[in-house]
């Protein structure tokens, strides 16, 4: 199905945000939506979006390409991406995030056997004060988590499995 | 002190429309649209001294004043990319205070003649894009924004967009670029954006800080802000503490007060009781700051900061202490800057390839004074050569790293 189908209101919304002789600077926003459900985009929405935007698909491949948001293949349904920079160091962050893989039985970067879960290190989101900390990409959108431990991420990790086999029943 | 911009700590309901207008809310939106001329406008916060709080500190009075008037539309873009490592400020205030935030964003529209403005926030700052978005609906139905505001001619939308994960989007030119669609990758400057900017129409492009405090300034007046600060740096500013301190987070003081208050007063001073080693004012971005007691009573304003070799820049303080090596502090910001670095030009994206490699082994123990000596080499080469600041800023540590804390880089040679 296409984006203009599956989200008529929010394809008009978008495209209504930017002047219409400008209708690429939609193309971020329409990017967010085509992953919004699987968590990448794929060749049918690339094209899609060309085509409401007025660029080509190869134009719209670069920015996901250059963006590090965008993905173009799918990974685990929830990204875990721990903030290793510099102030979040400091306190601490790059052994949580190796303590973290080791609790799931990892590797930095790697996604847990079931699918679920894909721990990365990212650059700086901007929440030095509350390290260790990490955002959920996923389908509930990004969401951040603060003043974290191993131990309350395993808790979002489990509540996820959970709800995940209730699905699947 | 009451604050200026964190008044969420003092009226912790002030980001629901009733309690802002409570205490004031809108009326300076209003009396700036009702009765004053735009250039009035632009006049006064030219007068109060307010400089850019993303980092550059330019006159934002200045800035608006450099619009082109024979080229239209005009628009405002608050720049809400907030990527710095040690920066977090901005979130804060939009999370809390939202409304003297949006309230900014509209006088500066008004000032400069724009009916439409846009706020670029990170990607990774979902949630308060949709915060955002909903605090701009109630702004609109209660005839703060859309058509003939209070009954005058003047119209205006406010959007939001969010970028995707990129660093240099927070650099004015990238950040355009990035929102007319494309890789955010710098323009060639000039033109600067108050002629060529926005779908090459004149902007403004704002920090989200600078924004906040111009409500308060057109409310008090230009004098009112000028009694706070220092001479050269009026007014207050939101200190990001980062680092080995007790109590990191977000510090609203006026200009001048020293490294020692921020860091001892409000951080609660070191972890374990150590003694400071190093200051990085600006976030990663910074050189480093040998930190003796001349340094920690060195006034935090932008001339002062510059007598220690330093920068305030976004004032972004993130604190080192003693059990911390600087060899490990630079692969931590060039590991960063290399993958932040856009590609456009060849020195910034050769030069951190090549700084990250040579940092990687220098921190691992694998090289010796030659890999210091091309380090400091290859750093000093890229400066002044690179497209935007971005490359620049990746020099910074890196240099005054091996020049003022050499006794920490000799990890090969004591084996």
């Amino acid at each position: 199905m296409s984006l203009a189908e599956k989200y008529p209101k929010e394809v008009k919304q978008i495209l209504a945000k930017y002047p219409p002789e400008h209708k690429r600077s939609a193309v971020m926003p329409l990017l967010y939506l085509a992953q919004r459900e699987s968590g990448f985009v794929d060749r049918h929405a690339m094209q899609e979006i060309a085509t409401l935007t007025g660029i080509t698909e190869t134009e719209v491949a670069s920015l996901i390409g250059f963006y590090t948001l965008y993905h173009d293949k799918p990974e685990g349904k929830l990204r875990i991406q721990i903030c290793t920079d510099l102030p979040c160091a400091l306190r601490g962050a790059d052994q949580f995030l190796q303590e973290l893989c080791e609790a799931l039985s990892i590797e930095p970067g790697g996604t847990t056997p079931d699918g679920l879960v894909t721990v990365e290190a990212v650059m700086c989101l901007a929440a030095c004060d509350k390290a260790p900390m990490f955002q959920t990409q996923g389908p509930q959108g990004i969401q951040y988590h603060e003043n974290m431990t191993v131990e309350k991420t395993i808790e979002i990790v489990d509540a996820l499995k959970k709800a995940n086999k209730a699905v699947k029943k | 002190m009451t604050h200026i911009l964190l008044r969420h700590r003092e009226i912790p309901d002030i980001h629901t429309l009733d309690v802002y207008r409570k205490h004031a809310g809108f009326a300076a939106l209003e009396k700036a649209v009702k009765t004053m001329e735009p250039a009035a406008v632009t006049e006064v916060v030219k007068n109060s001294g307010l400089r850019g709080r993303g980092g550059a500190g330019f006159p934002t009075g200045m800035k608006w004043a450099f619009m082109d008037k024979d080229s239209w539309p005009h628009y405002v873009v608050a720049n809400a990319d907030e990527s710095e490592p040690g920066t977090f400020k901005d979130r804060e205030i939009i999370e809390n205070n939202p409304f003297q935030f949006l309230e900014g964003v509209a006088i500066a529209s008004y000032a400069v003649g724009a009916e439409a403005a846009y706020i670029y926030l990170r990607g990774e700052f979902w949630q308060v894009a949709a915060f955002l978005d909903a605090k701009i609906a109630e702004m609109e139905k209660a005839g703060y924004l859309g058509e003939e505001l209070f009954g005058t001619k003047y119209a205006l939308r406010i959007y939001t967009h969010l970028g995707a994960g990129a660093y240099i989007c927070g650099e004015e030119t990238a950040l355009l670029e990035s929102l007319e669609g494309k890789r955010g990758q710098p323009r060639v400057r000039p033109p600067f954006p108050p002629s060529f900017g926005l779908y090459g129409k004149p902007t403004v492009v704002n920090n989200v800080e600078t924004l906040t405090n111009v409500p308060l300034i057109l409310e008090k007046g230009a004098d009112w802000y000028k009694s706070l600060g220092t001479a050269d740096s009026a007014g207050v500013k939101v200190f990001s503490l980062s680092g080995r301190v007790r109590k990191p987070g977000n510090y609203e003081l006026p200009f001048g007060t020293t490294f020692r208050q921020l860091i001892y007063e409000h951080g609660g001073g070191i972890l374990e009781g150590r003694p400071v080693k190093a200051i990085m004012p600006a976030g990663a971005s910074s050189s480093l700051i040998v930190v003796d007691d001349k340094a920690l009573d060195t006034p935090m304003d932008y001339a002062s900061v510059r007598t220690l070799g330093a920068d305030l820049g976004s004032a972004s303080v993130i604190v080192i202490d003693d059990t911390v090596s600087i060899d490990w502090i630079i692969n931590k910001t060039i590991h960063f800057f290399k993958h932040e670095s856009c590609g456009k030009c060849t020195p910034c994206r050769e030069g951190n390839y090549w700084m990250l490699h040579l940092t990687e082994r220098i921190h691992n123990g694998q090289g010796g004074t030659e890999e210091v000596d091309l380090l400091f080499n290859v750093a000093k080469q890229m400066q002044n050569k690179c497209l935007c600041a971005l490359g620049e800023f990746a020099t910074m540590a890196v240099v005054t790293g091996i020049e003022r804390f050499p006794q920490d880089f000799g990890k090969a040679a004591r084996k």
